[in-house]
């Protein structure tokens, strides 16, 4: 291919198509769902060989390789084991739209769990907020049964 | 038992924020070229080839059938492999594997990337579970911003510590002509950059690049009448600890500390600072240059930071990490973890030019899915036993 000038450089955009996934819980997430959306109340899951308690509840535990069956409620009150603050914006895959900052993300170790739940943080006043901080999660009035039934988690007075 | 592996040989576009000159099988064809001529082998003689690329930066799904014009793939055994990060380094993994079986002489391992095709946090959001991981979650830089948050809490690191790493790895990057950022950052310049994700800032990110890179893999018997120093693989790790992110510790990478401990006991290796000569590391960020180091045992938890600041991993200190200039300088996702093996393989051949280490006998490679699985390739002058 001989060219006598420099050639043009096209750029084809794909468009805004959407692309929508309808995700099957699964029996072990329904149970979630269904206690939070009408009880507020979080379950989890214990393993009958490590025993520990996993949130939220799921079919095997990975470790161990090991079915779990034994539901178990933990409190919505947690400590605070990992955060960041989120300060630069992003196209959130989920809305097609860029993500609003900032916000405050972070893994709590709810009461009577093993490992940490991950969700959004209230950041009002991000003087209060540090790894070790007692949370608490702020649930919504009406909810859907899905992980935004819970506003986020704030820092308990 | 396995057949004894080396690389001979491999080839790398000069990577760059956008290469709108080409598409990505014309892309995908430079590395290759580059690869064959680095070796003066044809296409004629490769018996397969491997190729990888984090699929959702292109979508394109099927890169295994796509790329053949470019890849050389045409009527011979083609594969495909992504793992987000860790493609190029899992495909150096299963480049070994499927030369060590038998069943393969010389084979062709290609990552690449064309990251300026669509926005990387969306992408990298969408490798996270979508019921319960995907709708907090930030993409990499979030997980990364986390883990460093724990670090710093755990062991009170600083962030100007963090930085360090950064100077380092754009230091080198200097000497490296295939580098992507080539021009030097200094401390303050990094503190003072914009803010992300607490404590992250833009420079003690990764960029994103388009780029490819090829390396050619060939069996005992073969490999030493194709190249006089062929780089030996002496072993490799990977490991995948958690499907969701709340399982995860944030403490210290342990797919890491776990892969490493794995590969020293596998290739005979104590004190990893001591025996291995050069490491490319992939660390997509500055922190990880601090606790990344300690969960490879190069010093107990908490001491990265003294490793930095005493020069032990700059060029002509006593393990030099990242000569290329590493991930932090470069970071075309789906080839990064196979350039990390290529400039290892490079360092042992003593082909490295001018980032070349003297007196290389032991490299190791890593690579890193984020967020949080990991991989490693050792490589080495000495043909195992």
């Amino acid at each position: 291919m001989t060219q006598t000038s420099e050639p043009e450089r096209l750029v084809m955009h794909s468009g805004d198509a959407q692309q929508p996934f309808r995700y099957a819980v699964g029996r072990y997430g329904s149970r979630f769902f269904m206690a939070l959306r009408d009880e507020k109340r979080l379950l989890g899951i214990r393993c009958p060989r490590c025993r520990k308690v996993y949130v939220p509840p799921r079919q095997v535990c990975g470790p161990c390789f090991e079915r779990m069956e034994e539901l178990v409620e933990v409190a919505s009150t947690g400590t605070l084991v990992a955060y960041t603050i989120l300060r630069f914006s992003f196209l959130d895959p989920e809305t097609g739209k860029q993500k609003p900052v900032p916000y405050g993300y972070g893994f709590i170790q709810l009461d009577g769990s093993d490992n940490a739940f991950q969700h959004f943080i209230e950041i009002r006043d991000e003087a209060r907020i540090h790894i070790g901080a007692r949370m608490r999660a702020v649930f919504r009035d009406t909810r859907r049964g899905t992980l935004g039934d819970i506003r986020h988690f704030e820092v308990l007075a | 038992m396995a057949n004894r592996v080396a690389i001979v040989g491999s080839g790398q576009t000069h990577h760059r924020t956008r290469r709108l000159d080409v598409n990505g099988v014309e892309l995908i064809y430079e590395a290759t070229q580059r690869a064959l001529e680095d070796t003066g082998l044809t296409m004629k003689d490769i018996d397969g080839v491997i190729i990888g690329n984090m699929d959702h930066f292109e979508g394109i799904n099927y890169v295994d059938c796509w790329s053949i014009d470019g890849s050389g793939g045409w009527g011979k055994p083609t594969l495909k492999l992504t793992t987000g990060g860790t493609t190029g380094s899992t495909l150096a993994i299963a480049g070994y594997h499927m030369v060590a079986s038998g069943l393969f002489d010389r084979l062709l391992v290609i990552g690449w990337e064309k990251n300026s095709e669509s926005d990387t946090t969306a992408a990298i959001t969408t490798a996270f579970d979508p019921v319960w991981d995907r709708s907090v979650f930030a993409g990499a830089i979030s997980g990364l911003a986390v883990e460093a948050s724990v670090y710093m809490h755990t062991y009170g690191a600083t962030e100007r510590d963090a930085a360090r790493v950064t100077v380092r790895d754009r230091r080198h990057a200097c000497l490296n002509p295939f580098a992507h950022l080539r021009k030097e950052v200094t401390l303050e310049e990094v503190l003072s950059s914009p803010p992300l994700a607490d404590p992250l800032k833009l420079l003690d990110m990764c960029p994103r690049t388009d780029g490819a890179c090829a390396v050619i893999f060939a069996s005992e018997g073969v490999a030493e009448r194709i190249c006089p120093r062929p780089a030996w693989i002496l072993g490799t790790a990977n490991r995948h600890l958690y499907t969701y992110l709340g399982d995860a510790d944030y403490v210290g990478l342990k797919s890491l500390r776990h892969a490493s401990r794995e590969l020293y006991e596998k290739v005979g290796i104590r004190e990893p600072l001591k025996e291995i000569d050069v490491m490319e590391l992939y660390l997509p960020y500055s922190f990880a240059g601090l606790s990344w180091i300690e969960e490879l045992g190069l010093c107990p938890p908490g001491e990265g930071p003294r490793l930095l600041w005493d020069g032990v991993t700059d060029l002509g200190g006593e393990l030099p990490i990242n000569p290329s200039g590493g991930v932090i300088s470069c970071n075309p996702i789906g080839a990064t973890g196979l350039i990390r093996c290529a400039e290892a393989a490079l360092q042992v051949m003593g082909k490295a030019g001018e980032r070349q280490v003297p007196d290389v006998h032991v490299a190791l490679s890593s690579g890193f899915g984020g967020c949080w699985w990991s991989d490693l390739v050792m490589v080495g002058s000495t043909k195992p036993a």
